[in-house]
């Protein structure tokens, strides 16, 4: 029973035969070579490109490719980090009395790259505060007009809070701020429009939606693309190079250098499709109702906290994201993952690299269960059965309900 | 494998009962040792007095551990018996339980590490065997180690 989609989603056939077929038919360096093999490639690459823009609403020529999502924040990070010195972008640069505002449910790679930009450039990092409850603090911090980013997350990777993206976006606007959005949770299980959200930036992964590693997508908006300097620069990347110097591409391609992951960029592409025949309201919906399941049966077992929206109503389900985190009383979460291991039930234990989020929380550890379009009643069923095992065997049953079944609540199986 | 081998009732009991838990003053080096991948943390002060010969040993060893139970009664198995001994005992000990803890996962079938030992230390070392399980279970190799890897640092600080 696999409910560790939030790490990284299993992969369809249609994506691995999508893939297969590409390398054993059509593969050969992109944007280079005029054989006719290459042709083939690069219109397989710039095809996907087109499709993966085509299912967050985006034009091609936004979408640059990148690694993975955390490459995607860092190109950015980086590039502003550059603007000063670059034509046309310093009114992009950051410097001391400039500000940086994150929040503290953020993943370490939405949190990480900005502490190391203000680092570099004397600007000062701020957050929104999280609430008891897992929600943004909205009253914690105004934004300046010295706050030059915004950088959050959709939905947290831990809580499932979706944070509101048009109150944050006006926020933002009203100060000259850049936005950037950390869609990694987001795009994968609801349907989303980049472009109509309002915000600058955006980032996601391939492997969270069906789709392979090595792939990460980062979407802007055109004019933001053409006024960064590049990040990593080399071939593919340029227009002219002599001795002194060169010059660059236009973009996507200023931000694609070298060889790019051609099969991965196919391979996402087909996920995109996969999921688009589905369609991401009812992948949105599936994941709620097993949401909704998992919270309920949660609830019931008793002794068990769950960090972030507990809510299981429809309506409060359709403002969160599929990903419960949760503290068994009295088991640490690595424990706790050891006896769900145990039985088959695969989730994830930790802080979720955000080690800040869980501090703020109080916690240390929490066990993570989280849910994609192919998982089933049964393995939250299994997961439920495994966490009541998980008490019984460290015998921390919780009273009321060792008094409604029988058991003396503190035996368990050893 | 079962889970009863993993969890032996010896883990069991030092995770919920850690012995001489907590930080105490005087102490001669502080080491703050963190598994990343799970947040487990344990801070180990070093106390050390001098035995017969002018050997070093470990007079106190106080520490502070968050984590697993594996982590927690780890740390409290090894002040448990290292408490007092010298700092060559404690390096030998270091041996023996990594070995115990990670010898099943190279797949290897080696002497009974707690037969090199001699017997006095193998004795008060009496609980380290209980944590064999772990060496099936990679990821939790480190949460083992944590705390004796706080303790090898400390040592390594005052030498």
């Amino acid at each position: 029973m696999y409910l560790d989609s939030g790490a990284t989603s299993q992969r369809p056939l249609h994506v691995l035969d999508a893939e297969r077929r590409f390398l054993t038919t059509s593969n050969a360096a992109v944007h280079r070579g005029a054989h006719a093999l290459a042709e083939e490639a690069t219109d397989a690459y710039e095809s996907a490109r087109a499709t993966i823009a085509r299912f967050v609403g985006a034009a091609p020529d936004e979408i640059v490719l990148t690694k993975n999502a955390t490459e995607g924040i860092n190109l950015v990070a980086y590039s502003l980090g550059n603007a000063s010195t670059t034509p046309g972008a310093a009114g992009l640069a950051l410097g001391p009395g400039d500000e940086v505002v994150v929040t503290e449910m953020e993943h370490h790679a939405n949190l990480v790259p900005w502490q190391e930009l203000c680092r570099r450039t004397g600007a000062t990092l701020r957050w929104y505060g999280v609430t008891d409850g897992g929600e943004l603090d909205l009253g914690s911090i105004e934004l300046t007009e010295h706050t030059k980013v915004l950088a959050f997350v959709h939905t947290s990777n831990v809580l499932g809070t979706v944070n509101p993206v048009p109150e944050l976006v006006e926020r933002a606007r009203s100060v000259g701020a850049l936005v950037v959005l950390d869609a990694c949770q987001s795009v994968p299980h609801l349907p989303v429009d980049l472009p109509a959200l309002g915000v600058d930036v955006a980032v996601f992964s391939g492997h969270k939606m069906l789709g392979p590693t090595g792939i990460g997508v980062m979407w802007a908006r055109r004019e933001l693309l053409d006024a960064l300097p590049p990040f990593l620069t080399g071939g593919s990347m340029i227009e002219t190079v002599t001795m002194e110097g060169s010059t660059f591409a236009a973009p996507p391609q200023k931000f694609e250098a070298g060889v790019p992951m051609v099969s991965q960029a196919v391979g996402l592409a087909a996920a995109c499709d996969y999921l688009s025949e589905i369609g991401m309201a009812e992948v949105a919906a599936h994941e709620q109702q097993l949401t909704g399941r998992i919270l309920t049966g949660l609830a019931e077992l008793g002794g068990v906290r769950v960090a972030g929206p507990v809510g299981s109503t429809a309506a409060e389900l359709a403002h969160r994201g599929g990903t419960v985190a949760f503290v068994v009383d009295g088991v640490h979460a690595h424990d706790v993952g050891q006896v769900l291991d145990d039985a088959g039930v695969a989730v994830r234990v930790g802080h979720h690299c955000a080690w800040p989020l869980h501090r703020r929380l109080g916690l240390q550890a929490t066990v993570r269960a989280s849910t994609h379009v192919y998982s089933t009643e049964a393995d939250v069923d299994a997961l439920l059965t495994a966490v009541r095992a998980t008490q019984e065997f460290f015998g921390v049953v919780p009273l009321r309900v060792a008094a409604t079944t029988g058991s003396n609540g503190t035996g368990g199986t050893r | 494998m079962d889970l009863q081998e993993l969890y032996r009732e010896t883990i069991l009991d030092h995770s919920r009962r850690p012995r001489y838990a907590g930080l105490r003053a005087p102490f001669h080096a502080e080491v703050h040792q963190v598994n990343p991948i799970c947040g487990d943390e344990v801070t180990l002060r070093l106390r050390l007095g001098e035995g017969e010969g002018g050997e070093r040993t470990l007079q106190d060893v106080s520490y502070e551990a968050v984590g697993c139970s594996i982590s927690q009664a780890s740390a409290s198995v090894m002040v448990d018996a290292l408490t007092g001994r010298s700092a060559r005992d404690a390096a030998d000990a270091y041996q023996a339980f990594h070995e115990i803890v990670t010898s099943a996962a190279r797949g290897e079938t080696t002497m009974d590490p707690m037969e090199r030992l001699h017997e006095d230390l193998a004795e008060a070392l009496g609980d380290a065997p209980a944590f064999a399980g772990v060496a099936r279970y990679p990821a939790r190799v480190k949460c083992a180690l944590l705390g004796w890897t706080a303790l090898r640092q400390a040592l390594v600080q005052t030498a």
